[in-house]
């Protein structure tokens, strides 16, 4: 069979809805396609983002991958919350092997492609910048990340066309994503774009752990890291220890459902209380990774418009490293109702608890850092406010659920899902935007537009709040999740309120999009001259905005926890500039096609596996190894760049500079 | 109305009054199958460690809350009367304090947690001088069965208990995994083919109560309900000879592979007579576990819409 399973079937030319998404998606790619061949964009895209191994450039393409499967995902969710509204005593307008899959596409995409390539995306950018490092450790594997987590993302959206996605949640639990109970390619569509984005996040985090530990301007200790820096080792560090555990069991699945095996099966030994410990081992220690990274640029942005240091940056650290170390040792609370017996279940139950111990410790030492501060409220402090509050909230209902005998009232209940997207909304993505929000001006040379920043900012927090707050509410009122359609009119008040939630935050996401096409267009008004927009306390903002490719043009000596700001303090005093540097020449990482041209075959080999193409399949594993082969024996890895084009380039920064001191001092003469 | 009517207007007023002084939101959440309105001693007890632990941790998060939209407030940059003390980055009393509020709010509800575990563990018997009643249970794609050994009979869609009397369920998955849930009577418990959970439920007094699966296992998922039907003992005792002396099928090997393909929305019914092994067959697979949707077309499938 030259097409494997491969028929015009798989068109679901019958259900209009997922034709006529796709088709809108089609129309808005191709005409992005011809519009920027038409403007002759298409060099320059290739040359300086797809082919770029620079960690700034690879940042920003996965927060733009990131915003962008945040939309597709967030259409997942008003579809549902539409369906729930409508569907009592009712069918909705979803069938139930619709809106399956959508629920499973929706979770799969908000944590794997939204929330994971987000927070991976801001590490990417500010880390190395922080770190006073001209870039990451492994650059050209950084791109390979960055380029299969991608191919994942992509894979999930071909789902919607051609086949169908899984229909079992965003965890596939056995045996019911066994082949006998789910037959068709929607498992296979998970399982590949998982476990080819798996092998993306896993490069990305050891590259990060590497950069963290490793690459270093002289003095930067690791007691002198900013908080981000420490928050992104501590969750690169769980990637590193989870994401082969999340890979070995999907493969495991595979093995089911390719080659017969009984990992998972009901039959033949197989035991589907093994895939639910796995994949929690693997899925516990997941949701830190994303936690953490954002708890980092809280840490960052309370100190920044609190007008403080971080208070008890030690304390910090230590509360960081804790959350790491627990976040293994409390899977098992995901499944208290699996009957393991009141040991097992009393010693997860405490343990899970315990994690809230750092956590509340984090809480009131950003607390403390805004007392006795200056505190501003641009968007990304409010951002970081709302978090403070919302994750009270949502880590309160978590250890509610980490007590057994209440989980076994809730669990897998409207109030269980409340909880996480508590935790998730109001902690990893108010995080994301308020990074995002942060360090926009440093990545592009120009600020987000305020008043629709905040705009945004309260439609989403007002929507959050009727969205999921009725969650709470249905939950206790026993309502379990995942109902495509339900009969008891108690909850039906409750969910029609939700719906109108998730249309408040639609129009926050409305509102974000205006915010970037109007910053856009208001580039010049918004610049950020200098590249110190928020008067900022951590390195990156030593460098203009947006950085060159080698960051700093001398690497700064590190002398003490907060050196921007002992050097920016020292220059207002003297109201003058540090003695220009001696410039050298550069030596940066050439471009490299190596993890566009990889991901490219990787796209085929997980498509052809779906559908059991075998000689694509193949095909695609092989030029996968030879353009790693090409790129293996490369002769020449690097480029420099001459000391007088740092020269010129760090000049200019430092005249921008000096004219605000100038500013300054003339003020001191007026007065 | 399904389980609403079964309380007094009145005692279910002063329930509401006394939740509404936990928490409002909590309160709101009074009737249909709710779990802030419990109908027996394990849905009692959970609720309360539920509530019992809402109100430990709500006596430090509702002043943290306060706290942090107050500093943000009192500290902000427009704030003349506000001193700056950009020094203030460290101070070993707070920090004291800061480790010791979580830790001790943490070991108090430890201790929640490890009793509450074992005084409510879903195995644990329910302490009653009647004997329990034995009821085995097997989730089938979409629907539920439940055997009742002793009595010799077996209902699908519906579970007909005594009032009063502590019930102990052996649970089973004839396919996927689920979860069987009252939520006015209590813990839930997965299910599992191949495996056996324990439960230990009862009802306090007569009563209907929403029964569900609440774990998602596949499109007839939503349909999976049943009703609980709490009788007093001699009206539980009739309803087992109605249901030998009904003219319905027996539940026997072949029966059971019908009933095991998959279909939804199956509307309650009994068998007269059980084969006595049947569970234990189910159990240890001697009869295989459902077909799955390979030998059941989708088209085939009936879809109907609930009738009540």
């Amino acid at each position: 069979m030259l097409l494997g399973k491969l028929t015009w079937d798989a068109i679901p030319l019958n259900q209009p809805i997922p034709l006529v998404a796709a088709g809108v998606v089609g129309v808005v790619i191709v005409a992005v396609l011809i519009w920027v061949t038409v403007k002759g964009y298409v060099p320059y895209l290739w040359k300086e983002w797809i082919t770029s191994v620079d960690h700034k450039r690879i940042g920003v393409m996965y927060c733009v991958l990131a915003l962008v499967m945040l939309v597709r995902g967030f259409i997942d969710a008003i579809m549902m919350r539409s369906q729930q509204a409508i569907a009592f005593h009712a069918q909705g307008y979803l069938p139930p092997e619709h809106f399956n899959q959508i629920f499973s596409a929706h979770g799969t995409l908000m944590i794997f492609f939204v929330a994971m390539p987000f927070v991976i995306g801001l590490m990417n950018f500010a880390v190395p910048l922080q770190l006073g490092a001209r870039d990451v450790a492994f650059p050209t594997l950084n791109s390979v990340g960055f380029w299969l987590t991608a191919t994942g993302a992509l894979l999930v959206n071909i789902s919607l066309v051609v086949g169908e996605f899984a229909r079992t949640g965003w965890l596939p639990f056995p045996p019911l994503s066994e082949l006998k109970y789910s037959p068709g390619v929607g498992v296979d569509y998970y399982l590949w774009s998982l476990l080819i984005s798996g092998v993306g996040t896993l490069v990305a985090g050891i590259n990060l752990v590497t950069t963290v530990l490793k690459i270093h301007a002289p003095g930067m200790t690791y007691l002198r890291m900013p908080m981000f820096c420490w928050t992104t080792l501590a969750s690169n560090l769980l990637i590193v220890a989870a994401f082969p555990v999340l890979t070995a069991t999907l493969v495991m699945l595979t093995l089911d459902r390719y080659l017969g095996f009984h990992f998972f099966t009901n039959e033949a030994g197989g035991n589907m209380m093994m895939f639910m410990n796995l994949i929690w081992i693997w899925g516990h220690p997941e949701v830190y990774i994303l936690i953490l990274p954002c708890f980092g640029v809280y840490s960052e942005v309370v100190s920044t418009f609190s007008h403080k240091p971080l208070f008890g940056y030690r304390s910090m650290v230590m509360a960081t490293m804790v959350i790491c170390l627990l976040s293994f040792m409390v899977w098992l609370h995901h499944f208290f109702t699996m009957g393991a017996g009141a040991d097992v279940n009393a010693v997860f139950g405490i343990t899970s608890a315990i994690i809230a111990v750092p956590t509340g410790v984090k809480i009131f030492n950003w607390l403390f850092t805004m007392y006795g501060g200056r505190v501003t409220f641009s968007v990304p402090m409010l951002w970081a406010i709302a978090f403070m509050v919302t994750f009270v909230i949502g880590g309160m209902t978590g250890v509610l659920l980490a007590v057994p005998p209440a989980d076994f009232l809730l669990h897998n209940s409207l109030f269980l899902v409340a909880h996480f997207h508590n935790v998730i909304i109001g902690g990893v993505l108010f995080g994301a935007f308020a990074g995002y929000e942060y360090w926009f001006p440093k990545a592009f040379g120009f600020k987000l537009h305020e008043g629709l920043g905040k705009a945004s900012f309260w439609c989403w927090v007002v929507g959050f709040y009727v969205a999921w707050m009725p969650g709470y509410v249905l939950g206790l009122e026993g309502m379990t999740r995942r109902m495509q359609h339900y009969d008891v009119p108690e909850w039906r008040p409750w969910l029609i309120v939700a719906e109108g939630g998730a249309v408040i935050i639609l129009a926050g996401i409305v509102l974000q999009v205006a915010q970037i096409f109007v910053s856009i267009r208001q580039r010049a008004a918004l610049r950020d001259e200098i590249g110190d927009p928020w008067d900022g306390r951590s390195l990156e903002w030593a460098t203009p905005s947006p950085p060159p490719a080698f960051n700093y043009a001398v690497l700064p000596t590190i002398e003490g926890e907060e050196p921007y700001w002992d050097i920016k303090q020292l220059a207002r005093e003297r109201l003058t500039l540090r003695d220009e540097p001696a410039y050298g020449d550069i030596e940066m990482p050439r471009n490299s096609p190596t993890g566009f041209v990889s991901a490219f075959f990787a796209t085929f080999l997980g498509f052809a596996m779906i559908w059991h193409i075998w000689w694509l399949a193949g095909l695609a594993a092989f030029g996968a190894f030879a353009t790693f082969v090409v790129f293996a024996w490369r002769d020449e890895d690097e480029y420099i760049i001459p000391a007088d084009e740092v020269a010129r380039i760090d000049r200019a920064n430092r005249s921008a500079r000096s004219a605000v001191l100038k500013r300054l001092a003339a003020m001191q003469v007026a007065q | 109305m399904r389980a609403g009517g079964i309380r007094p207007r009145r005692a279910r007023r002063r329930a509401f009054l006394g939740r509404a002084a936990v928490v409002l939101p909590l309160a709101l959440a009074g009737c249909g199958p709710s779990v802030l309105d419990p109908q027996g001693p394990i849905g009692a007890a959970d609720k309360s460690i539920l509530i019992d632990s809402l109100a430990i941790m709500l006596a430090i998060v509702i002043p943290t809350i306060v706290a942090i939209l107050g500093f943000a407030w009192w500290f902000r940059a427009s704030n003349p009367r506000a001193k700056y003390r950009p020094d203030f980055v460290y101070s070993g009393r707070v920090e004291m304090i800061v480790w010791s509020i979580p830790l001790l709010t943490i070991i108090l509800l430890g201790g929640v947690i490890w009793i509450g575990s074992y005084e409510l563990d879903p195995a644990k018997p329910i302490g009653s001088p009647a004997p329990a009643l034995e009821v085995q249970g097997v989730s089938l794609d979409w629907k539920w069965l439940f055997i009742y050994p002793d009595q010799g009979i077996a209902a699908v869609n519906q579970l007909v208990i005594p009032a009063g009397i502590p019930v102990h369920f052996s649970l089973t998955s004839a396919s996927v995994m689920t979860a069987f849930f009252v939520p006015r009577l209590g813990s839930m418990i997965y299910t599992m083919n191949g495996m056996t959970t324990n439960l230990n439920l009862q009802a306090d007094k007569p009563g209907t109560f929403w029964g569900e699966a609440a774990h998602f296992s596949g499109d007839g998922f939503p349909t999976m309900h049943f009703d609980v039907k709490a009788v007093p003992a001699a009206q539980f005792t009739d309803w087992v000879d109605a249901t030998r002396n009904a003219r319905s099928p027996a539940l026997d090997p072949p029966a059971y592979l019908q009933l095991e393909k998959q279909s939804m929305s199956v509307a309650p019914f009994t068998y007269r007579e059980i084969d006595p092994l049947i569970y234990q067959m189910i159990v240890t697979q001697k009869l295989p576990p459902g077909p799955g949707p390979a030998t059941t077309p989708h088209s085939q499938l009936v879809r109907p819409e609930r009738t009540h």
